[in-house]
């Protein structure tokens, strides 16, 4: 059974429908990413899972409880931080992360100073004169000093420098090691690929794909460029080659993962001098899949009127 | 001098026009409402010369002086009363909208980060203050036109063109000092709170200058720019120069504000802010603990207001007593009520007004729930185990609390204030409880708050304009003669009026039945609906 499972949830707004029917579940000690374009509702989701607002239909279950009805026994195992975080002006940095430690229950006063210590935090300042980056520093502090089972970061990064990215990853590999489970939405796929077990995109208010990395890339293209003695004749009536284009360093083209053995075949026969393959980015799986949609959608709408 | 520093001072001020479109209609209809439905009432209930002397013998006294200012008893026109019951009320709500309307284009935009955005822009480094001062001197040029117009246009005798005139020129001159008060607190201060805070305090403090000085010794009151609306005496002798202080002044205040606007940098006040503590003290560690530190600096400077504000009412106590003791007439007519001395008869008429306020800072409270889901704070609270129920409960306890201390302040500053210039002083059992009688009327107002907070969190303002009603029926109930049941629509109008009447039970048992039946429904509807 997983430790978060999202099952057939749908929230509306008025008439706007947020979400229209998500399923995900995020298993125990894994780290399972959520990503999707700005307005596809990975907030929305995740405001529901913290059960800060209620599920038009669908249930969503942590720890195999509701998160409505039991969220506040919940939130004894769960830390959250926001994708913007707001905190009180008047209030230091200190103050605020021993306040969320302390609501949530539990204390760990040296895990506290390690993790002020790494992010290199000023805890006696007011939150007013904090940067976006420090902001998001004292929710990190404050989540990762609290000892949860299921973590929820909703794009935690978007103000941290490369440096406190760096740090950041090392807390989610900690917490992944120690058998918890994180649920993490992000627009950084390089910072998905690294820490992530298995992603959903989600787009519209719907689940599109979900799965590990590796059987999304199934889905996806690989880059080729190749060089050869002979011209490559009439590739493109070969089933899955995609954008051929004849460049000075030779011929590129991308073929769909499960054509690549026929498509290797072919080419062997010109006469291979240079071979280069580029395996497929979360990033184009990404940019691929919202530009297919959006072309597909647009012919069906087009065909309607 | 380098004109670039205003430069689109102009595309500014339409822009924060446009941003105002509604707000500051809003405001001058209101303003024009409240004063324009006055005079005719007064014309037709005081028809005659005599009738308006007759009720000049009930206001001619330190009670009412401290209120409202000197009145032109000798001459009491329709006019005249108007002015006299109207205007430095009036005058006080005025400043109150310049502080609301300033503040939210001075510092309130300063502190988002917007000023930031627009400074960014090829504007000049003093054009948004200057827009934001150019609309709002706009705002109260239009506001005075109309209230003066609206006046002579009710075509009463005694309200001539001249006096009309100068009417919404005080308003209108109020609205421009404190524009500039704010504009300047806007300059020191580093949140849009404080600078509200800072400048309602000065409002406050003027109008109880005022109030003490124009008791004691008149001549001071040309001190406080809530003197000079009194010192206009409009229409009796129509006096000008208050105008051309306010203009004055407020002049003053805008090139001081832009002064200092000009030497400091962006998002900085002038009192630097001081390294705090590293770890949060045991109170903080609480839903409850954390509401109240939101909350601490607004209440002790509420509890410090409404415990001079008490003193100062209190200490009228004295100029009644030797005033009554000279005067026969008012002896007789006043001697009606039995078990209460002459002066004690007053107090029922200080306590609505002190009540009233002091139910301000305890609906603040509880709306300051609001505030918090608005800005997104609550999810830090309720992403942890933090139930729902505990933490609107935080806010409705501390709003109860909060109500309770402010009446206990008031009253404990009525009560020591008369008790040091009375020659025996009043009894402080009697003046809490016609301080406490106003609780369970505090508790229902309260109880809406919280009732909105938890079905109809975008109408969580509303509340103000049910205590604006109340305000508005009890403050001229008396003189206005309204039905009972315009009186009974506000909680107000249900408490009796101790120390004349007694503490009956049953009304007050029901206002506090309804109170707590609104808060637990309240409690019901913030778990239910989303954040």
């Amino acid at each position: 059974m997983g430790v978060l499972e999202v099952i057939n949830l749908s929230k509306k707004f008025g008439k706007f429908t947020a979400l229209d029917g998500v399923n995900f579940e995020v298993g125990s000690g894994e780290v399972f990413g959520f990503i999707g374009p700005n307005g596809a509702g990975k907030s929305t989701t995740i405001r529901v899972i913290l059960g800060i607002l209620k599920a038009t239909e669908g249930e969503v279950k942590i720890f195999g409880k509701d998160a409505w009805n039991d969220a506040v026994e919940i939130h004894k195992r769960l830390a959250y931080v926001p994708g913007d975080v707001n905190l009180w002006p008047n209030l230091t940095g200190g103050e605020v992360i021993d306040l969320f430690v302390k609501l949530r229950g539990g204390n760990n006063k040296s895990r506290r100073e390690e993790l002020i210590n790494i992010f290199d935090l000023d805890p006696t300042k007011k939150c007013r004169t904090y940067s976006k980056g420090n902001r998001q520093k004292v929710a990190l502090i404050a989540a990762f000093s609290s000892d949860a089972d299921l973590y929820i970061l909703d794009e935690p990064t978007s103000g941290l420098d490369p440096l406190m990215e760096q740090v950041f990853q090392e807390c989610v590999m900690e917490v992944k090691n120690q058998g918890k489970s994180v649920l993490l939405s992000s627009h950084i796929l390089s910072e998905v690929e690294k820490l992530c077990d298995r992603v959903g995109i989600i787009r519209k208010g719907q689940i599109i794909e979900t799965g590990s990395l590796d059987e999304l890339r199934h889905l996806t293209r690989t880059h080729i460029l190749v060089k050869t003695k002979k011209p490559i004749s009439s590739l493109n009536e070969l089933q899955g080659i995609h954008e051929v284009e004849e460049t000075n360093k030779g011929l590129t083209f991308q073929v769909d993962t499960e054509e690549l053995d026929n498509a290797i075949r072919y080419i062997s026969q010109f006469g291979i001098i240079k071979l280069e393959s580029a395996p497929p980015t979360l990033e184009d799986l990404f940019m691929r899949h919202y530009e297919s949609n959006d072309k597909a959608e647009g012919k069906v709408t087009g065909g309607v009127r | 001098m380098n004109l670039n520093i205003f430069a689109n001072t102009g595309k500014l001020s339409r822009f924060i026009l446009r941003l105002d479109r509604i707000r500051a209609p809003l405001w001058i209809i209101g303003l024009m409402f409240f004063t324009l439905i006055v005079p005719p009432a007064f014309e037709n209930l005081y028809e005659t010369q005599q009738e308006r002397d007759a009720i000049t013998e009930t206001m001619a006294n330190p009670a009412i002086t401290a209120m409202l200012g000197t009145g032109d008893f000798d001459n009491y026109t329709t006019g005249a009363m108007t002015a006299h019951n109207m205007l430095v009320m009036t005058a006080v709500i005025v400043g109150l909208m310049a502080i609301l309307l300033v503040t939210r284009h001075t510092r309130a935009d300063e502190e988002d980060g917007r000023i930031e955005m627009i400074r960014s822009l090829p504007s000049g480094r003093l054009s948004y203050l200057n827009a934001t001062l150019v609309v709002t001197s706009g705002t109260f040029i239009v506001l005075a036109l109309l209230i003066s117009i609206g006046l002579y246009g009710l075509g009463i005798e005694s309200m001539e063109l001249g006096g009309s005139f100068l009417y919404g020129a005080v308003l209108g001159g109020t609205g421009l000092v404190f524009a500039g008060v704010t504009a300047v607190f806007a300059q020191l201060t580093e949140s849009s709170r404080v600078t509200i805070g800072w400048s309602v305090a000065i409002l406050i403090f003027f109008y109880l200058f005022r109030a003490i000085t124009d008791i004691s010794n008149e001549a001071l009151s040309w001190l406080s720019p809530l003197g000079w609306v009194i010192k206009a005496e409009v229409y009796s002798s129509n006096n000008w120069t208050p105008i051309f202080l306010m203009l004055v002044v407020s002049l003053v205040l805008f090139i001081l504000a832009n002064y200092l606007n000009s030497v400091r940098d962006l998002e900085q006040g002038f009192i630097a802010s001081k390294p705090g503590r590293r770890y949060a003290t045991r109170l903080l560690q609480s839903p409850i603990g954390l509401a109240f530190r939101l909350q601490r600096t607004g209440f002790i400077s509420w509890a410090i207001g409404l415990y001079v504000l008490g003193a100062s009412y209190g200490s009228i106590f004295g100029d009644l007593e030797s005033f009554f003791e000279g005067n026969e007439t008012y002896q007789q007519m006043l001697q009606q009520a039995e078990g209460a001395s002459i002066v004690e008869q007053f107090i029922p008429t200080l306590m609505i007004v002190i009540s009233l306020l002091a139910t301000v800072p305890p609906v603040m409270a509880m709306n300051k729930l609001r505030s918090e889901e608005k800005k997104g704070r609550l999810e830090h609270l309720l992403g942890r185990a933090v139930s729902r129920t505990k933490l609107i409960g935080s806010y409705v306890i501390l709003a109860v609390v909060n109500g309770f201390v402010m009446i206990a302040l008031s009253a404990l500053g009525l009560w020591s204030a008369a008790a040091s210039v009375m020659e025996e002083g009043l009894e402080l059992g009697m003046i809490f409880s016609a301080a406490f009688v106003f609780f369970p009327a505090m508790l229902v107002m309260i109880s809406i708050a919280a009732f909105l907070n938890g079905f109809l969190p975008r109408l969580t303002h509303m509340v103000w304009f049910y205590f604006l009603y109340s305000f508005f029926v009890l403050y001229l109930g008396n003189l206005m003669q309204f039905p009972d049941w315009v009186g009974q629509l506000s909680p107000f109008g249900h408490v009796p009026q101790v120390p004349i009447e007694e503490a009956t039970f049953m009304p007050l048992f029901l206002l506090s039945i309804i109170a707590v039946g609104l808060i637990l429904i309240s409690f019901v509807g913030f778990r239910k609906r989303d954040i």
